[in-house]
């Protein structure tokens, strides 16, 4: 069965929605994220949806809800790249993703996380 | 004019079935299962770039569609999807007619109002739909069927 790889970085997960999300796919995601936040004992998730060319109330709220169920098992979640005509969208649909932080990359959502990126290596040059 | 004539699958009659004035080619596709959503998506998409619709308006129209045709499976049990060109010499645009034989919408108005839902869902879909497009109708009987017709015309 298709499956959204689902990846760790030191106590983060990042999942990377790259396909066109049919309903059941959504629906494995968020089982799959909630074990793995469990396992991994993750303290944070970033959804990076840069790819996704829509998200519609379906998607939107698979997002909310996983944001919420994240929260309780004491993880926080961050949706990063969402592109400007999807964010038009979204909002015209009356969908807010109320709850949910984002950020506009990956690296500025590891920041809100409070993990430095480039940790370690180049901190220097760190903004 | 060249109208398909798939219609086949939904009985349901309205007027919002019959060919629009300025229809050039008309395709039609099943919905019963979320893949036809997924399929109807890539296909609304691909005629509103033949189009050249704006990035945004191709993300509204192809986000009314997912709305629209997840109801029609959802809540109609199931119909048809019909994806038809419009051309009136002056402007081009896309039309997207959702039909099915299911229940019905007891009360439209209500349907159509934010956050109303029978189905545990946002309550969006219809009154999102109906915002992201250029025109929209609906014909619904109780126990007979629902007909959604959306336009989205290139400005």
């Amino acid at each position: 069965m298709e499956r959204i790889p689902i990846l760790r970085i030191g106590d983060l997960l990042l999942v990377t929605i790259q396909v066109d999300m049919h309903d059941r796919l959504a629906m494995t995601l968020q089982d799959d994220l909630t074990e793995r936040i469990v396992r991994d004992e993750a303290k944070g998730v970033l959804i990076d949806i840069s790819a996704l060319d829509l998200v519609d109330s379906f998607i939107g709220r698979m997002i909310s809800n996983t944001a919420s169920m994240a929260r309780v098992l004491d993880a926080q979640t961050v949706l990063v790249g969402m592109q400007p005509a999807v964010a038009i969208t979204l909002v015209e649909l009356g969908l807010t993703l109320t709850g949910v932080k984002t950020a506009l990359n990956v690296e500025r959502g590891m920041a809100l996380l409070g993990k430095d990126f480039q940790h370690g290596a180049r901190s220097d040059q760190a903004r | 004019m060249n109208q398909t004539s798939t219609a086949g699958s939904v009985r349901f009659t309205s007027p919002l079935l019959d060919a629009h004035v300025h229809t050039r080619r008309a395709t039609a596709l099943p919905l019963t299962g979320d893949e036809h959503v997924v399929a109807l998506r890539r296909l609304v998409r691909e005629r509103a770039i033949d189009i050249k619709l704006s990035l945004v308006d191709q993300t509204k129209l192809v986000t009314a569609a997912s709305e629209l045709a997840r109801n029609t499976i959802k809540y109609g049990g199931g119909g048809e999807a019909r994806l038809i060109e419009l051309d009136d010499g002056s402007r081009q645009g896309v039309q997207l007619i959702f039909a099915d034989d299911g229940p019905g919408i007891a009360d439209p108005a209500l349907a159509l109002t934010d956050g109303y839902t029978t189905g545990g869902g946002l309550g969006l879909g219809l009154s999102g739909a109906r915002r992201l497009v250029d025109e929209f109708d609906i014909d619904t009987r109780a126990g007979e069927g629902t007909v959604v017709s959306v336009v989205k015309w290139k400005r």
